[in-house]
């Protein structure tokens, strides 16, 4: 109890202070997640959207095995990502390892299967309100995606969330992938786990306490960016 | 100039569902000008036939000809259905959106659409969302958007069924103006009233198949068979 | 396409360019001791080599030198140190200092490991009383080390009372507050440890404990990508006086933790 006390109270302080070594790995927190989410998103809402308008053979087993990813450990993924870039792996002459695009990469990898399934989900409703019309009116397959992601972009916004939601609160992947280097790649989450280990719990539970505030900031911004809240049915 | 995409042939359509036959075998031609009112009792087939004229159905027997290849009738013609399938946007955007898949540039689609709008009176309606539109003015806003990229053909499956009588006034306006226009127009209703305004001729449906019809005129005074002569009359068929 | 292209070339325009990083695989040990904190300052002022530190276990720390991930590593196992250096992994093998282990354990210490005057005496003396010993367990330096140390007292440590957690020196430390275990730890670790609890210090000093810290930088011959002339650089700058002058001067709650022995 004393030590959640005393991190609210250092949580507060660092902020107040404008603790610098605090601001440089929150900025580079969201720097890595919201590229990752940037990045996942623009590969798994047209994916959502393409699974849900499309009827082929093997629609079932990949809408499975995309829901089977969603559990993949992030360590799992991590040590994928560890063992391609490494020096002496496939992509290794990229010298990517150790560096935030590792990072950028392995959180794409595990938040790609949470949007693209959440979005599959929402736009599938969507698709079934719409499809007698777009079929209709003579859409091409493009423009039914088109028109499925842009009306559907709240629900789809939702999605892209929870996979920002996952992806800043990541501590397994990116620490192997990362490494945790001061100044270079050290975030939110990899700093709580290094002040764990050194045993100052109220450091951690108060970087804890900021994570948790940055998450729901960005949230809110973007539902307010977007007026989701506001608007009557959608 | 666009070339006609009538006469429209449908030749032994047959429309079924897990065996059950929904529609036909029926053969049915639309040419000219004017207004074909599809009736018939419930489960008659009435909304199969437009779907199955329009290309939402897959047909079991028969082929379905228009006086182009197939490919070249589709943004020619337009179909509003019974419970108006709404987009998420607003009343101006939901109107040009047709306009949007034909490559057209967003000014002059929107300038189009707000025309079309206006033309059914939801001129003072461009920037509500579709959703938070009363039920008259969704089926108008939905026929709109069926006119907007001004069809040879347009399908109408029941437009009227759930509104007043005033709303019902206004939707039947909007059609004598399209037919006016030029526009072909094929419908189903349930009221006879309606169809007695507003067709040119009529089909009878029963059962799937055609049984009666012809130009307005002889059908509605002198049906041929017993089943339109009831529905005619208001009594229930059977 | 084009777009696509572009978050190609944004994912590895953020690898940073700067002149001169060098990455360096560094025990847990070392990292929590905040020598580190004091070194880093000093090497980029002198070398103008900005060093990059991998905080892992040995174990893992040789393996990223193996790979070519790291351009040096500074470790304390000298068996495994010296097989990597003789399977071509590494150049050469530098010492650079050495720091201490110390038995920590419950105040009441239950096993009388205080009353032991050598390491191996007071490991004895916990697994004749079965008292509860957290080991690290995960192939580092001082897991080996401890190894070591059983092996030398001829005592097979299993039961119970054993208890292996597979992590780093605080996770293990944080393990042993919690259940009032015995544990081996690094003296500095455990003085920049912030959750003593009802641990303290029971045993220390017998040189069985010295911890050699040695540097090793990565062979350019295996890994042609690695930057032999800044780790060079480096551990010309680890074996100065300078260094000297730091890692002499370093205390913490007025110990010295580390004394420099670089033979120059």
């Amino acid at each position: 109890m004393n030590d959640i006390l005393t991190g609210m109270a250092e949580a507060l302080r660092l902020i107040l202070t404008l603790d610098p070594t605090l601001i440089e790995i929150s900025l580079r927190s969201l720097e890595v997640t919201v590229s990752a989410t940037i990045i996942a998103s623009l590969i798994s809402l047209p994916l959502g959207a393409w699974l849900a308008i499309n009827r082929f053979r093997a629609r079932r087993f990949v809408i499975a095995f995309l829901n089977a990813l969603m559990g993949l450990p992030p360590v799992v993924v991590g040590l994928l990502v560890y063992v391609l870039l490494s020096r002496s792996g496939p992509l290794g002459v990229l010298g990517l390892l150790f560096t935030t695009s590792a990072m950028i990469i392995a959180q794409v990898i595990i938040i790609t299967p949470i949007i693209a399934s959440i979005s599959h989900q929402a736009i599938r409703e969507l698709w079934a309100d719409y499809h007698d019309l777009l079929i209709s009116l003579n859409t091409t397959r493009w423009q039914r995606i088109k028109a499925l992601l842009w009306d559907g972009r709240r629900a789809l916004l939702t999605a892209s969330l929870a996979g920002f939601g996952r992806a800043i609160g990541e501590v397994g992947a990116i620490m192997i992938v990362g490494g945790n280097i001061d100044h270079a790649t050290r975030v939110l989450t990899t700093a709580i786990a290094l002040e764990t280990g050194k045993g100052n719990f109220a450091l951690a539970l108060a970087l804890g306490f900021i994570l948790i505030a940055l998450a729901v900031v960005v949230n809110l911004a973007l539902h307010l960016l977007s007026k989701t809240e506001r608007s009557s049915l959608w | 100039m666009v070339a006609p995409i009538l006469p429209l042939r449908a030749e032994n359509i047959r429309v079924a569902r897990g065996g059950k036959t929904l529609l036909g075998p029926l053969s049915l031609e639309i040419a000219g000008d004017g207004v074909t009112i599809v009736l018939g009792p419930n489960g008659s087939g009435k909304t199969t036939l437009l779907r199955a004229l329009h290309g939402l159905e897959r047909l079991r027997d028969g082929e379905v000809h228009w006086a182009v290849p197939e490919p070249e009738t589709r943004k020619l013609q337009a179909f509003v259905f019974q419970a108006p399938i709404l987009m998420r946007r607003n009343v101006v955007d939901s109107i040009a959106y047709p306009l949007l898949l034909d490559r057209m540039n967003r000014g002059e689609a929107r300038d189009r659409a707000t025309d079309a709008a206006e033309a059914v009176g939801l001129g003072g309606r461009l920037s509500l969302a579709a959703a938070d539109l009363s039920g008259g003015e969704k089926q108008k806003l939905a026929i709109a958007r069926a006119l907007v990229r001004r069809p040879q053909v347009l399908f109408l499956d029941e437009p009227c069924a759930n509104l007043d009588g005033k709303s019902t006034r206004e939707i039947e306006a909007i059609l004598i103006e399209a037919r006016a226009s030029g526009t072909r127009i094929v419908m189903s209703t349930h009221n006879v009233g309606q169809a007695r305004r507003l067709a040119d001729d009529a089909v009878f449906l029963f059962e799937g198949k055609r049984i009666d019809g012809g130009p307005a005129d002889e059908f509605f005074s002198n049906p041929k068979t017993p089943e339109a002569r009831a529905h005619l009359q208001g009594d229930l068929v059977p | 396409m084009k777009f696509y292209v572009g978050i190609v070339l944004w994912l590895l325009s953020a690898v940073p360019l700067a002149a001169e990083e060098l990455k360096l695989a560094v025990t847990t040990s070392f990292a929590n001791s905040g020598l580190a904190e004091i070194l880093l300052p000093a090497i980029a002022e002198g070398t103008g080599i900005d060093v990059q530190l991998l905080i892992v276990g040995t174990g893992q720390a040789l393996k990223l030198g193996e790979a070519g991930d790291v351009d040096a590593v500074l470790v304390h196992s000298r068996a495994a140190e010296e097989e990597f250096v003789a399977s071509g992994f590494g150049t050469h093998r530098r010492e650079i200092m050495y720091n201490d282990f110390i038995i920590v354990g419950p105040t009441d210490d239950p096993a009388n490991v205080g009353l032991a005057t050598l390491a191996t005496e007071a490991f004895a003396h916990i697994a004749g009383a079965q008292a509860p010993f957290v080991s690290r367990g995960d192939d580092s330096g001082t897991h080996k080390k401890e190894l070591g140390l059983w092996k030398a007292a001829g005592i097979e440590p299993t039961g119970d009372w054993y208890r292996a957690v597979g992590q780093g020196m605080g996770a293990a430390l944080n393990t042993a507050s919690g259940m009032d275990a015995y544990i081996l730890a690094d003296r500095a670790s455990w003085l920049n440890f912030g959750n003593k609890g009802d641990l303290t210090q029971l045993f220390g000093g017998d040189p069985a404990l010295f911890n050699q810290y040695a540097y090793i930088p990565v062979n350019p011959a295996l890994h042609p990508h690695v930057k032999a002339v800044a780790a060079e650089r480096l551990e010309v700058w680890l074996t100065s006086d300078r260094a000297r002058a730091l890692i002499e001067g370093y205390t913490i709650e007025g110990q010295q933790l580390f004394v420099f022995n670089a033979e120059r």
